[in-house]
Order: structure tokens, then C-alpha cells, then sequence
């Protein structure tokens, strides 16, 4: 689908290959995109404070190791690794307050 | 004690309860553009009709001193009086009398007087204005929530419970309003949330005001979670009260009929507002207005969904509901909020014995990543479901576009709609022209010497065969293809035919929906 401004508000709106002129509502232009997401990037899926780091840079990590724990909604949550792999970049430090989605560790694929 | 002492001692203890949190309070209360609660009740219901009840109830409270306090009515006020002459039980938090915060003895009463809608079978209206949870009762107020929570879903379907929002209503006490069927709220007034800004700000490192996380706007636009917004806590009021002029008292009654009156038809002349070319767009409730009685139309939750209209209006003094596609948004696609916003309507609807009138034009469901990873399958399956599941009165007037699932979730005959009308303008087809043409003739397409012209050919051909109401009725899928200028007239009939209309589906326990 694809949409191109037009005068008075309107919009073209594509459906199935037709072409409609219609307005836009609030949520629609608000919507985000899509994005692949690359499994190497561990972020935080919750903001909080890093409590601890187990792991270093260059080290190998095995699928479900321990890398971190993350202080967050009152519980020490792990934060594990999705593979097996190498810790190419550790991005935060301990005690380090941390937004949601913020990276904190790059994995590379091993 | 004569008599006259004893109603001097009844009138110095109600004028007690009455002052409510004082007038330091009270002042505060009226110094962020509110109300106090009973001034809000007597400006709702009609003049002279409340009656208070418990008035004298007190809090049960004995830990953290609270014993030594006096909380006048324990924070509510509850009573019987009338909108219209229609009979309502009422409850409105005082902000005033400890924050309107729910305690034991508070909740008591709220449950008290919903018992009593339900046993007497009349609308129930909730103001709620109230910190929260009595933190000094404990696990009281919990419980007290838990009894609101389990009587606003055995009273649903069964009396029409309105929530009015004019103050905070944060935590778990925002559920009681979104177990009931219409949702009020007013602009820099309400403010519902699970978790306010300060937890979020605690929790998540995130700083939002409560106007941007749970103001009006955002409920009315955003969240669906209301209904009904306004400006002002009277233009509330006025809403409210045309709701309840449209609805019936029970699930046994129907709504009162209303005195007849014709549509404003130099204002709504439908070959005016109607541009026959399916691309162009229009706003579906000038069409509305155009055949409902007095071209009164009460749209219910405006601001959210837009691609799709729900609302009352009246047909020969009759309520009916109106679902219809709005061309003016997004083509009045169906995606995740539209469809949840009219199966509930729906169901709404068939609980409380409206006829539904469903107006069709639309050119199928919102294509998009974000859609179908939202769950556009599980949301666009409760349209269907709703539609299947109700039996009332069922009439379906397809306008102009009606294509491939869309088609079949608008009230389709085979949803067992009562009527199928269609203008002359309708297409019904498995897929839009466009995109039919080009997977039924790729190939003719693909190897024409100019296919572009040839794609053109055969867009036109198939428009001429297929874009019209006519193969479907050929099947008897639409029963009559009308003038638009008839449409008033017909849908008329329609509902004489159908007055006593009564269809029970196989017995079962309950359906269970794609919530």
C-alpha cells in the first residue's frame, strides 16, 4: 500500500491495486513500521537498572547463558543468550539505568 | 422527643451528611471545574426526581485511627430518580469525602444500589470520581472492587449500565467502567489508567502527564475505552440523557417509540451527498441522516475507528442501530479497532432488542504489516460473530463496494441478514475490479504487446460483467436492488415486517467469541 498527500487533507489510499481518496485518522499515521529484527542485539525488553554483568567482550557465550541481570518491576530478571555466540560489545556498565528497547550487548553468531 | 423535635434532629443530620467533605473541599473540587456529586445528579436527571438512599452509612474502617473519622455517606451518593420518565438507578463518587476513595461500606452501597437496578430492572448510571482504592481498608476495597466488577457483568446484557468519568478513575477501578456498555468522559476532567505517570515514571523511566496517558482525548481517539466525549461536564450530561431517550430500560422491553418525523431532506438529498464513482469519497452519516427520522443520528464513539460509523437513530419512532462503512476514512476499511468497535455495538444492540441497519461500502480489510501482526484475523472474526450470533431484526443495504470478506462480515445474507437491499451503484464481487482482472487474465495481460491497455481492457470488461448487484442477486444473495430514493420507504417496511421477529439459536451455555 502506498499514500501520497494530496490538497484538502486527502489522501490516496491503495487497496488491492484501487486507488481511494479518503481521509486519515490519528492511530493510522501514528502506526510505526515494521523492522526485521536482528537476534544479535540483546535490548532491554523492560527499562530498569543493570544489576549485574556475567560476561565480558570477546567471550563465548553458549544459548541460555546467563549475560546480565536486570533490575526491573521488583524482580531480578536474566537476561539470557538466544544463541550461541560471541559478545562483540557490552554497551552499559552495572548500576547503569536503562530505557525499554535500549541495546545493551551485541552478540555475534558463532 | 415530639415529632417536631424528631424531623428538627432527621433535618440536622442530614444537612451533616449532606456538606459532604465541607466546604474547603468542596471549593477544590469546584476550583478544577467540577462538580460536586450531587449537584451532578440533580443536573442529569429530571427535575425534582432523586431521591437519596443511605445517606446515613458509615465507613467500617477501625485501623489507622480511622475509627475517629467521619466520612458523610462514606464517599457516594446513590439513589432512584428518572431521565425522560425513565427510571434510573444512579451512584456518583464524592471526590470531596476522603478523595472518593472506595472503602467497605462505600462499595456496599454501590453494590446495594445495582442489586436494586437489576431486581427492579432499570438502567443503572455510575459517576466515577474517586482516588482509588481506600488503602486504610485493605483488602476490603479490593473485595469491594471484586463485588462492582462481578455485578457489572451479570447485570450486562440484561439492564444498559452507563459509566460516567469525571475525575480519576485510575487502577483496577478502571474496569467497573469497561464492563459496562457506554463509557462517558470529559476533556482536562477524566483521567483513567492502570498505572498512573508516577509509576511509569518510577518503573519505566518514562515521564508522561496524565492528561497524555489517560485524558479524554486519549480514550475517545486513541484507546476506544470511551464512548462519548465532551467538552464540559453539562454537554455530558445532555449526551447521556439522548442515550438514554434511545435505549430501552431492560433486555425484556423494547426502546420507546418516539414521536414520527420525517428526515431533513433538503439538507440529506442523497444524490447530492452520494458520488456514484466507488473511489470518490463521502460521509456515510449524511446518508444516515438523510433516511433516520428527523435526521437525528447519535454516533457512538466518534472520534475512534473513524472508517467505521455506529450510532442511534430513529426510523418511523423506532431505535434503531446503525453500523456502516465511512468512505471518508481509509476508505472505510475494516481493520482491528473498526471491526472490535462494531461487533460490540452489535452485541449491544441484539442484547437490548434494536434492529440493526447496516450500511456496506467498503473496499475489504486494511492491508498492512501492522494490521495482521495486531491480530487482524482474531478482531475481524468478532464482526462476523456478532453479526451471526444476533437475531434481531437484521437489514443490510449495500451502497457501493462490497468485496470478498468485507462483503460477507457487513451483515451478508449469509449471515442471516432479514433483508438484503442494494442501490443500483453496488458491487459485489469476490475482489475489487483491479485486482480481480489482473489474476484472472495475467496471462492475456502478460502477453499483450501493450499491457497496460490490455490490463485496462480487462478491468473494464470485468467492471461491466461483475461490478454490479445484479449476479448477486441473480442468486438470491440480495433480495432487491432499490432506488436510492426508496431506501427510507423500504427500510420502513423492513421493520414493520420484522417487528415480532423471533429467532432462538441452538441452546448452549454461552457462545465463545474471538475476544
Amino acid at each position: 500500500m502506498e499514500m501520497t498527500q494530496e490538497q484538502d487533507n486527502f489522501i490516496t489510499f491503495v487497496v488491492h491495486t484501487a486507488k481511494y481518496r479518503t481521509l486519515s485518522t490519528v492511530k493510522y499515521d501514528k502506526r510505526t513500521a515494521w523492522h526485521k529484527k536482528d537476534e544479535g542485539l540483546i535490548s532491554a525488553f523492560i527499562p530498569g537498572n543493570i544489576q549485574k554483568i556475567f560476561v565480558q567482550e570477546g567471550e563465548m557465550v553458549c544459548k541460555g547463558q546467563k549475560l546480565m541481570i536486570l533490575d526491573a518491576m521488583k524482580m531480578f530478571n536474566n537476561v539470557t543468550a538466544p544463541f550461541d555466540g560471541v559478545v562483540r560489545k557490552i554497551h552499559i556498565t552495572e548500576g547503569l539505568k536503562v530505557t525499554k528497547k535500549q541495546v545493551l550487548i551485541e552478540l555475534e553468531l558463532k | 422527643m415530639s415529632l417536631k423535635q424528631k424531623t428538627q434532629d432527621l433535618k440536622k443530620r442530614m444537612r451533616e451528611a449532606l456538606e459532604g467533605g465541607g466546604d474547603k473541599a468542596i471549593e477544590k473540587q469546584k476550583s478544577v471545574g467540577k462538580m460536586t456529586a450531587r449537584e451532578r445528579i440533580i443536573a442529569l436527571l429530571d427535575p425534582k426526581s432523586f431521591h437519596e438512599y443511605d445517606l446515613f452509612v458509615e465507613h467500617a474502617a477501625k485501623d489507622f485511627d480511622m475509627d475517629k473519622k467521619y466520612l458523610p455517606g462514606d464517599g457516594v451518593v446513590t439513589g432512584t430518580g428518572s431521565i425522560y420518565d425513565y427510571p434510573v438507578c444512579i451512584y456518583a463518587q464524592d471526590f470531596t469525602v476522603a478523595g472518593g476513595s472506595l472503602g467497605y461500606m462505600h462499595a456496599k452501597k454501590i453494590t446495594k444500589i445495582m442489586d436494586h437496578a437489576m431486581r427492579m430492572k432499570v438502567p443503572l448510571i455510575g459517576i466515577n470520581d474517586s482516588g482509588g482504592a481506600r488503602i486504610q481498608e485493605g483488602v476490603n476495597s479490593l473485595a469491594g472492587y471484586g463485588e462492582i466488577f462481578y455485578r457489572n457483568t451479570q447485570a450486562s446484557g440484561v439492564i444498559p449500565q452507563i459509566s460516567v468519568i469525571l475525575g480519576p478513575c485510575a487502577g483496577g477501578a478502571v474496569y467497573s467502567p469497561a464492563l459496562t456498555d457506554f463509557v462517558f468522559v470529559v476533556d482536562n476532567i477524566s483521567k483513567m489508567f492502570i498505572t498512573g505517570p508516577e509509576v511509569i515514571k518510577t518503573v519505566l523511566g518514562e515521564e508522561i502527564s496524565m492528561e497524555e496517558l489517560g485524558g479524554a482525548k486519549v480514550h475517545a481517539e486513541i484507546t476506544g475505552n470511551a464512548h462519548f466525549y465532551s467538552e464540559s461536564e453539562m454537554e455530558c450530561f445532555e449526551q447521556i440523557k439522548k442515550l438514554v431517550s434511545f435505549i430501552p430500560w431492560n433486555n425484556t422491553r423494547k426502546a420507546q417509540p418516539f414521536i414520527k418525523k420525517e428526515p431533513k431532506v433538503k439538507e440529506y438529498q442523497i444524490d447530492k451527498i452520494f458520488p456514484t464513482n466507488a473511489k470518490e469519497p463521502y460521509d456515510i452519516r449524511d446518508i444516515i441522516r438523510a433516511v433516520s427520522d428527523d435526521s437525528d443520528f447519535l454516533e457512538v464513539q466518534e472520534l475512534w475507528a473513524k472508517n467505521i460509523v455506529i450510532g442511534f437513530g430513529r426510523i418511523n419512532g423506532d431505535t434503531v442501530g446503525f453500523v456502516a462503512n465511512q468512505p471518508l476514512y481509509l476508505a472505510g476499511v475494516l481493520d482491528v479497532d473498526s471491526s472490535d468497535k462494531a461487533a460490540r455495538f452489535i452485541r449491544f444492540c441484539d442484547a437490548f432488542n434494536i434492529p440493526l441497519v447496516t450500511l456496506v461500502d467498503l473496499p475489504g480489510y486494511l492491508p498492512g504489516i501492522d494490521q495482521e501482526h495486531a491480530g487482524v484475523i482474531r478482531h475481524g472474526a468478532k464482526v462476523l460473530y456478532a453479526y451471526s450470533e444476533a437475531t434481531v431484526p437484521k437489514i443490510t443495504l449495500i451502497l457501493r463496494k462490497a468485496y470478498g470478506g468485507g462483503y460477507i462480515a457487513m451483515c451478508s445474507r449469509h449471515l442471516k441478514a432479514d433483508f438484503v437491499f442494494a442501490w443500483p451503484t453496488a458491487e459485489i464481487a469476490v475482489m475489487g475490479p483491479e485486482g480481480a482482472a489482473n489474476i484472472i487474465f495475467r496471462k492475456e495481460i502478460m502477453e499483450a504487446e501493450d499491457p497496460e491497455k490490455m490490463r485496462q481492457a480487462k478491468i473494464k470488461e470485468y467492471k461491466k460483467k461483475f461490478a454490479n448487484p445484479y449476479v448477486a442477486a441473480a442468486y438470491g444473495y440480495v433480495d432487491a436492488v432499490i432506488e436510492p430514493g426508496e431506501t427510507r420507504k423500504l427500510l420502513i417496511h423492513a421493520l414493520d415486517i420484522s417487528h415480532d421477529k423471533s429467532e432462538l439459536g441452538p441452546e448452549k451455555k454461552h457462545g465463545i467469541p474471538p475476544f
